[in-house]
């Protein structure tokens, strides 16, 4: 099998981009190349990863000014065309901003900077970036984000559960989705969602963040492993 | 050239959770009375353009475009000629 060429978007103030290569090619053993912000040519990447940080300084709205980079507008387009895209933390906040997901992330209820590792639920197997899971399956993995608090509308949060588009949400360890473990206050504990179209993925937690025991848990290499056994059967 | 005057808050559904710890510090200064604080942006843009109603096309694109995430914030503006 071909290994997967993947792109890790580089913004000004990102700074999880060496952990997503790290995840990607020395764990994963994919091609991974990182692409500039000014970038107005992707190559012939498979996959796009937007990777946490503070693009552009978190200026105005999370995410908002890195929405009109050039890289930006080829992510868009490359997406548009059924191209496969994650954004985790900072690269889920300008998913939003960019309108390839819907929603939009309000501060943490708590108003605090939260930086731990929590419990997810994998909501659905039933995705190309979760199907190497168990569905209702409790992962263990780091989230570190002081605008988490994913918010939508009624309509929008109707449609999600519809379409089977929420794919992870925090939870207790036994699984069962509390206030309590709703560390943001999310609408339904949300942590990360796909497109309807089922090609793009934003989470806040840091799957890159957990695929070796040595950083406390793996658990975040289902997230690797779905992508590349989807990709690598579609060739 | 106009000086557009931009004001953003957050929709009046949203939860404002920075207004709410500001307003528990004024209740903390005695200010018993306060009932309310909503948090917003003040933004101005100079538009080197001559036309009023080209001036407010404009601030209006860059609201919606970047300044305003209209699923969460409402924006409204005045202009000045200068």
């Amino acid at each position: 099998m071909d290994k997967l060429k993947v792109g890790v978007i580089q913004f000004p103030g990102s700074n999880c981009d060496h952990d997503a290569v790290h995840a990607w090619g020395e764990i994963s053993g994919q091609d991974v190349k990182l692409i500039w912000h000014k970038e107005s040519d992707l190559g012939d990447v498979d996959l796009v990863f937007l990777p946490g940080g503070f693009s552009y300084g978190d200026y105005l709205r999370c995410g908002a000014i890195a929405k009109y980079s050039p890289v930006m507008k080829e992510v868009i387009r490359f997406a548009g065309k059924g191209g496969m895209v994650i954004g985790v933390c900072n690269g889920f906040q300008i998913l939003l901003e960019a309108g390839l997901l819907p929603g939009v992330m309000l501060p943490n209820d708590s108003l605090k900077f939260i930086c731990k590792t929590v419990n997810l639920k994998v909501t659905t197997t039933n995705s190309r970036f979760t199907s190497d899971y168990q569905t209702g399956q409790v992962i263990q993995i780091p989230v570190a984000h002081g605008e988490g608090n994913y918010f939508a509308g009624d309509d929008t949060i109707k449609s999600l559960q519809d379409h089977d588009q929420i794919v992870f949400q925090y939870c207790e360890p036994d699984g069962s989705l509390t206030d309590q473990s709703n560390i943001n206050g999310s609408r339904l504990n949300i942590a990360g969602i796909v497109s309807k179209s089922g090609n793009v993925m934003g989470m806040m937690p840091h799957p890159e963040r957990a695929v070796e025991s040595v950083l406390g848990s793996n658990n975040g290499l289902g997230v690797f492993k779905s992508v590349i056994s989807y990709i690598s059967e579609k060739v | 050239m106009f000086k557009a005057t931009i004001k953003i808050v957050l929709r009046p559904s949203i939860l404002d959770v920075q207004g709410k710890a500001v307003l528990h510090a004024v209740h903390d200064l005695g200010y018993a009375g306060a009932d309310q604080i909503r948090i917003g942006k003040h933004v101005e843009v100079i538009l080197n353009v001559a036309d009023k109603a080209e001036a407010h096309r404009q601030t209006d694109e860059i609201c919606k475009k970047l300044l305003a995430n209209t699923v969460m914030e409402d924006y409204t503006f005045t202009l000045e000629q200068i």
